[in-house]
């Protein structure tokens, strides 16, 4: 039985959705900017749920007032890294959040493998349950 | 059926009132604030009156289904010091964002500091970042010659230059570039990168004030900082600028600013000479000694 039978990666906002169109994108970048929160783009090829830190393309984006800049960056870190995942961050710097306050993939690779439930026997016929994505066998940078 | 109605709607105006696009778009407004604020600069007002009204031609076109590229809106300024070059630049940006041409109406100004770097692989992050700042709004550069050296080939202004072309080219309605400086050092810029005086539709020069537009700018700069000169100070003041105009570094309307600081600066130290209280009327008075004992006057009178 598959339960998600596409093995779409899904993580942070829109996700289960179809892919957002650059106009969606842009009114997404629009509303963070709006609330003056700082965006970031970034990329991975390990689509593990728990690793939180993604590489960042460029540097943040601060004092920004229009999506387009944003948007150019994201084709740039598209054409650069095609087969990866891409995702927009908007961190919030007031005090009392300091954390990011939106984050949604932008780009995924063409072929999602999914994940393995990788059972681990423990003393007593215990059994640890872990996931671990079929992309990770190879190495970084040829996985997608 | 509600599908009717928009098409009804879309059917309707074969006509366009083209002052009716400016007056809602308060873009009639914007020019004539400015008529107000701005003393002289006849021939400024004019061309801003022209791209207005050519803007909301190409608006009205756009509605009735015409052919309209987005319009080709990068500027030059071209003036002496002081002729209010960042001025225009800011209610330009205002106009365009008021029209719709573009999105958000800030103005970025800066200068070469702000788009070169300072080591090779430093120009293009530097510049970008710059050109991502300004999307969206009007970027202003200030003194745009400098950005290229002619004397040093591997400077690194010629890398921010091909940058900026490139956006000023692909990105037409993400930004408006407005470059300013001397008109003569522009014109040799202008002529050693082609490719710049080609893409800029709108070139501007700004002349230099008279002796009268000055006389009124310096009143209109007191009203705001509410001060006045007594009737002795306002003909030593109307003295100091026909002298001041033949002195070289003359600056125009920055050097009456700083003109009207100094006699500030000196009515303050008179008034703190005087022994007893002073009144309202004295602290916002500028009277003939203030003005008559600046270095312009003391010069003048040593030479001759």
């Amino acid at each position: 039985m598959m339960t998600n039978s596409g093995a779409r990666l899904t993580q942070g906002q829109f996700s289960f959705l179809p892919d957002l169109t650059d106009q969606q994108i842009t009114a997404q970048i629009n509303y963070a900017l709006e609330h003056g929160w700082a965006i970031g783009v970034e990329y991975t090829d390990d689509p593990h749920p728990r690793n939180t830190y993604w590489d960042m393309y460029g540097n943040p984006m601060f004092d920004l007032k229009d999506p387009a800049g944003i948007l150019r960056e994201i084709n740039e870190c598209r054409k650069a890294y095609p087969r990866h995942y891409i995702r927009v961050t908007a961190f919030d710097a007031a005090r009392g959040w300091e954390t990011p306050r939106m984050s949604y993939i932008v780009n995924r690779p063409p072929v999602e493998p999914g994940f393995s439930l990788v059972r681990e026997e423990r003393d007593g016929r215990a059994i640890r349950y872990t996931l671990r994505s079929y992309a990770v066998d190879k190495p970084e940078g040829e996985r997608y | 059926m509600s599908a009717q109605s928009p098409l009804q709607s879309a059917s309707a105006p074969a006509r366009i009132d083209l002052a009716a696009i400016l007056r809602e778009a308060r873009v009639t407004d914007a020019l004539e604030q400015l008529d107000h604020e701005l003393v002289g600069l006849a021939p400024v007002k004019t061309r801003l009156r022209e791209i207005a009204a050519f803007l909301a031609v190409e608006k009205a076109r756009s509605s009735l289904g015409l052919a309209s590229g987005a319009p080709s809106l990068h500027m030059s300024f071209t003036g002496n010091p002081g002729t209010g070059k960042t001025t225009v630049a800011q209610r330009i940006a205002e106009i365009l964002h008021r029209l719709g041409f573009v999105r958000k109406g800030h103005l970025i100004s800066v200068t070469r500091d702000d788009l070169v770097g300072q080591y090779i692989g430093h120009t293009a992050p530097k510049t970008k970042e710059v050109l991502k700042r300004a999307m969206g709004g009007v970027l202003f550069i200030d003194e745009a010659y400098y950005l290229y050296r002619p004397e040093n080939e591997r400077d690194y202004g010629q890398e921010a230059i091909e940058i900026l072309l490139q956006v000023m080219e692909n990105q037409r309605d993400d930004l408006v570039v407005i470059l300013a400086g001397y008109k003569e050092r522009m014109e040799t810029f202008f002529r050693s990168n082609p490719g710049f005086s080609s893409r800029i539709a709108h070139h501007i020069d700004f002349p230099d004030y008279s002796a009268g537009e000055l006389g009124l700018i310096a009143a209109g700069m007191l009203e705001r900082m509410q001060y006045h000169f007594d009737a002795a100070a306002a003909r030593a003041f109307g003295e100091y600028i026909e002298r001041r105009q033949r002195q070289p570094h003359f600056a125009n309307a920055r050097s009456i600013r700083n003109a009207l600081d100094r006699a500030r600066l000196r009515q303050a130290s008179r008034l703190c000479a005087i022994q007893g209280p002073v009144d309202a009327q004295a602290l916002s008075t500028i009277t003939e000694q203030d003005i008559r004992a600046s270095r312009v006057f003391g010069e003048a009178s040593r030479s001759e």
